[in-house]
């Protein structure tokens, strides 16, 4: 390939980028005040505890400094000031696409969302803002019990199920972020499998920002019951703005024993988004959790699935695919906690930085003491296309006690002159050769994707490789 | 041993009391070089917590620099005894060898000043080489953490070599330095600056020792290599300070263009042991291999933290870190490969592996990447585990039993860094050194 600078790269979001007028009934203003808190409690009709809750949370979110003595300063650019916190029509989610508003149902025509809930999926929330316009699952599901409910809706109706779990995995303290989104929450999935379930098809929620200066906090709950199992899936979009936006989500999933959660996103935030999301599972005895995460979008994402093995033989995974652009920096990795014994896991990561875009692996890895038969794999890839382009490597690692064996290894690359030349010399022109290769390094991660998924992937990367060589 | 200090008082801790710096003794610059990095160092905060570069770290022992006051000066007879004590290497095999005692050269064998030849303690090279001294002194920036201890060295150092080989010339055999810690609570502040010319070549080793093993020393060293282009340094650390003790080393590598500098760091004392290097890459074909050994044990820590910076393009370097923790001893490595931007064609390695011989050992690794330019080639790799039962089992079936199994395969994993030095006598020395150390284990 050539060493010379790269042309500015048209990125290609078009698929996202418009945005229909606002006409929201519910707007919480500018800024962040305990009124704001209120106000969101109010609408939402919530209990006491959860507007307790929320208000304890937004103190733990004033105290806690921005983690900038590790993290990018692009953090300091966050005015949280100017953000809107919440934004809605304060109708309930409809069941059928025919009640959802015009504007709002032709927002996820164009995105696509009911043809592929017809084609695949056994289940669909889509968020317009704060609020969720559309939710529905199955028939055949809901007579097994299974539960698929936007978060208000879920501590309102099931308060049984939910309130357990809510906020345990990820405790409102664990950053300024989660912090955050405890304080303001609204959306997002509460899912419940009983025992016994296996969902065959996905569960989807699609994530849309409408609004300008608009913050996003959904909060999502997925509870697989005993030797249940799910898949949910996420999509994310917004137009893109002249300001910035900020999206901070928390998710949080509990695997009871023999459970099995595959939780997969694909973000394709337009380039002005601020991607904050804690997401985090926890597996019992013999669980399973996976986390397949694609960043492709956003201005700047932070983003470490974690998974807390806290039975025997609970397995964790994350699978990441990142890809920055210019103006992006894709600060993803994973956390993998080892609380019992022979609990594996299993990180592999695999980042793209094209033009000056920036790519960030960050790990951390604990496996404590008096644990027997604990693994952990780590592979990290990078491949740097341009010769601005940039990658940094952070894992952290401890292991005590000598019955446990972890391996991490990391490795930047290119691609070499020799499989363009190799390429060309067969016809393919420079830029299908690079799109060709790209696609070969994520290859093996992008399978990992339910199929519709993963050609869309494909075509992704295609889209935001295109113009980068030469 | 002769010199016994109460030193409990705090009110002199090396942190508190500022140095007593003698007029006569060393000439104006360098007392008011010294008194300003006395300033500065009083004016830093020492590490925290929240601090990255300490992420890990064991804040106590930290803190414990603190009760450390300055080295009273050894009496003549600990002086000849430690001097008969400072036998590593054969005459034969090394080149020459000065012995410093509480920072005071107490044995003097050096090679003559021939043909621009400088090879001096630091005291005398302040006055007879001030010029070419303060070309070099302390000018590498300590950068991982140990900003105020190596602000705190620098006000305080008055031992160490200085050793400048002119173009061309070539050291074949290695200049040996003991630095010993006498007294309880006595804190030494050795320094080594090695300067090469075009295509020199030259070996030292370090050694950082107490006189008594009952007595908790510090030693506060820095260590700056100066590579010119097309030569050749070879360097080795070897700490084996009383269990009690506590070691911060913080050392540099500079390497110009085609230079060739291999280090390598042998952990066998102290209680806390906290090393810093780094190696800058600063001239196309430029080398440095870093490699290092513990063997920590009982409840000793190593805390390593490295940094490859390649500024500039077609530059190499190569890390190999490997520690054999047994009972609760802990390590902790972060180490990060820094390419610059428009260093393309860097190749850069950097292994940490970790063996953990005990269920109560505890191996921290934070192996890093920073990559601001492409066609390069750089990967790391970071293990940690036990000895597996297919090892052991490879032995069993050739009749050895599992315990020697053990030492055998131990003492392999450490074997493989220290031949990378390519030195045959100092690898045998430095083997005959961890040997001893598994033989007190067993």
């Amino acid at each position: 390939m050539s060493a010379e600078a790269s042309t500015a790269i048209d990125i290609d979001r078009s698929v996202g980028d418009f945005s229909y007028p606002e006409q929201h009934t519910f707007d919480a203003g500018t800024g962040l005040t305990p009124q704001t808190i209120d106000y969101i409690s109010d609408v939402k009709k919530e209990a006491d505890w959860i507007r307790k809750f929320r208000h304890r949370a937004l103190k733990v979110f004033q105290e806690k400094p921005m983690p900038t003595h590790w993290a990018t300063k692009d953090l300091e650019n966050i005015d949280f000031d100017k953000i809107r916190y919440y934004l809605s029509r304060g109708q309930q989610p409809t069941r059928s696409w025919e009640d959802v508003p015009d504007d709002m149902k032709e927002t996820f025509e164009r995105l696509g969302i009911p043809e592929q809930e017809r084609k695949f999926l056994a289940g669909v929330e889509a968020q317009f803002d704060s609020e969720a316009a559309y939710s529905n699952v199955k028939e055949s599901l809901e007579k097994q019990g299974v539960i698929f409910v936007n978060s208000t809706e879920g501590l309102r109706e099931h308060p049984e199920l939910f309130r357990k779990w809510f906020g345990k995995v990820i405790p409102t303290g664990d950053n300024k972020f989660s912090a955050l989104n405890s304080a303001v929450f609204s959306g997002g999935s509460f899912i419940y499998v009983p025992p016994g379930v296996k969902v065959s098809h996905p569960l989807q929620a699609y994530f849309r920002i409408n609004a300008e200066n608009f913050g996003q906090f959904e909060r999502t709950l997925i509870i697989a019951d005993e030797g249940s199992e799910v898949m949910y899936m996420e999509g994310c979009t917004a137009p893109k703005f002249e300001t910035s936006t900020l999206h901070s989500a928390v998710v949080e999933l509990v695997a009871m024993p023999h459970a099995k959660i595959q939780y997969v996103t694909v973000q394709n935030w337009s380039a002005n988004v601020f991607n904050l999301v804690t997401k985090r599972g926890m597996a019992h005895e013999n669980a399973e959790i996976r986390w397949i995460d694609c960043n492709i979008g956003s201005r700047l994402t932070m983003k470490y699935p974690g998974v807390v093995m806290k039975g025997r033989k609970a397995r964790g995974e994350v699978i990441s695919i990142a890809l920055a652009n210019d103006g992006q920096h894709q600060d993803t990795g994973a956390k993998m906690i080892h609380a019992a014994d022979e609990t594996t896991s299993n990180i592999v990561s695999k980042s793209i930085s094209v033009g000056q875009g920036r790519a960030t692996y960050r790990g951390q890895v604990h496996i404590p003491k008096h644990l027997k038969g604990c693994k952990n794999n780590t592979e990290c890839d990078a491949l740097l296309i341009n010769p601005k382009s940039k990658t940094d490597t952070y894992p952290a690692i401890t292991v005590r006690g000598n019955q446990h064996a972890t391996q991490h290894e990391a490795s930047v690359s290119q691609v070499s002159e020799d499989q363009i030349f190799y390429m060309k010399q067969r016809g393919l022109s420079e830029a299908e050769a690079m799109s060709l290769s790209v696609n070969g390094f994520v290859n093996d991660l992008v399978r990992e994707f339910p199929m519709e998924y993963s050609v869309e992937l494909k075509r992704l990367i295609d889209l935001e490789m295109e113009g980068s060589v030469g | 041993m002769g010199v016994i200090v109460e030193a409990e008082n705090k009110s002199s801790s090396i942190l508190e009391e500022a140095p007593a710096w003698d007029a006569s003794e060393f000439p104006d610059w360098y007392r008011e070089m010294q008194e300003s990095a006395w300033e500065a160092a009083r004016a830093l905060p020492l590490p925290r917590a929240k601090n990255e570069p300490w992420r890990f770290a064991n804040l106590k022992q930290v803190a414990a620099v603190g009760d450390y006051v300055a080295a009273p000066p050894v009496d003549e007879e600990t002086a000849r005894e430690l001097v008969a004590r400072s036998r590593m290497l054969d005459t034969s095999e090394h080149r020459g060898k000065l012995v410093f005692a509480n920072e005071t050269l107490v044995h003097d064998e050096r090679p003559d000043e021939d043909g621009g030849l400088i090879c001096a303690s630091l005291a005398e090279a302040v006055t007879t080489h001030g010029q070419r001294l303060q070309e070099y002194f302390m000018t590498q920036e300590a950068t991982l953490g140990s900003e105020k201890f190596a602000l705190l060295h620098k006000s305080r150092t008055r031992s160490g070599l200085f050793l400048y080989v002119p173009a061309g010339m070539e050291l074949t055999l290695p200049i040996e330095v003991y630095h010993y810690v006498a007294g309880h609570c006595a804190s030494i502040f050795p320094h080594t600056l090695i300067v090469t010319g075009e295509n020199a070549k030259v070996t030292v080793v370090d050694y950082y020792q107490s006189a008594s093993e009952d007595e908790a020393g510090l030693s506060c060293g820095v260590v700056d290599l100066v590579a010119g282009q097309g030569s050749q340094i070879r360097y080795v650390a070897c700490q084996n300070l009383s269990t009690r003790s506590a070691n911060i080393h913080i050392s540099s590598t500079l390497a110009s263009a085609d230079a060739d500098v291999k280090s390598l760091q042998l952990q066998l004392g102290s209680a806390w042991s906290r090393t810093e290097s780094v190696s800058h890459l600063s001239g196309k074909g430029a080398n440095s291999d870093m490699l290092s050994v513990a063997v920590p044990a009982a409840g000793q820590e190593v805390d390593q933290r490295t940094l490859q910076h390649h500024a500039e393009a077609h530059t190499t370097s190569d890390l190999l870190y490997k520690n054999a923790l047994s009972d609760r001893s802990r390590s902790v490595f972060a180490g990060l490969i820094m390419v610059d931007e428009g260093a393309h064609y860097t190749d850069a390695y950097q292994t940490c592996r970790n063996l953990l011989l005990s269920d109560d050992a505890e191996a921290n690794a934070m192996p890093g990447l920073e990559i601001n330019a492409d066609q390069v080639k750089c990967s790391h790799g970071s293990t940690s585990g036990p000895i597996t039962d297919e090892e052991i089992f490879y032995f069993k079936a050739r009749g050895i039993p599992a315990e020697t199994a053990k030492q055998l395969i131990t003492f392999g994993f450490t074997a493989e860094v220290l031949a990378k030095l390519e030195q045959p006598a100092i690898e045998a020395l430095l083997s005959r050194l961890v040997e001893a150390k598994f033989e007190k284990l067993a």
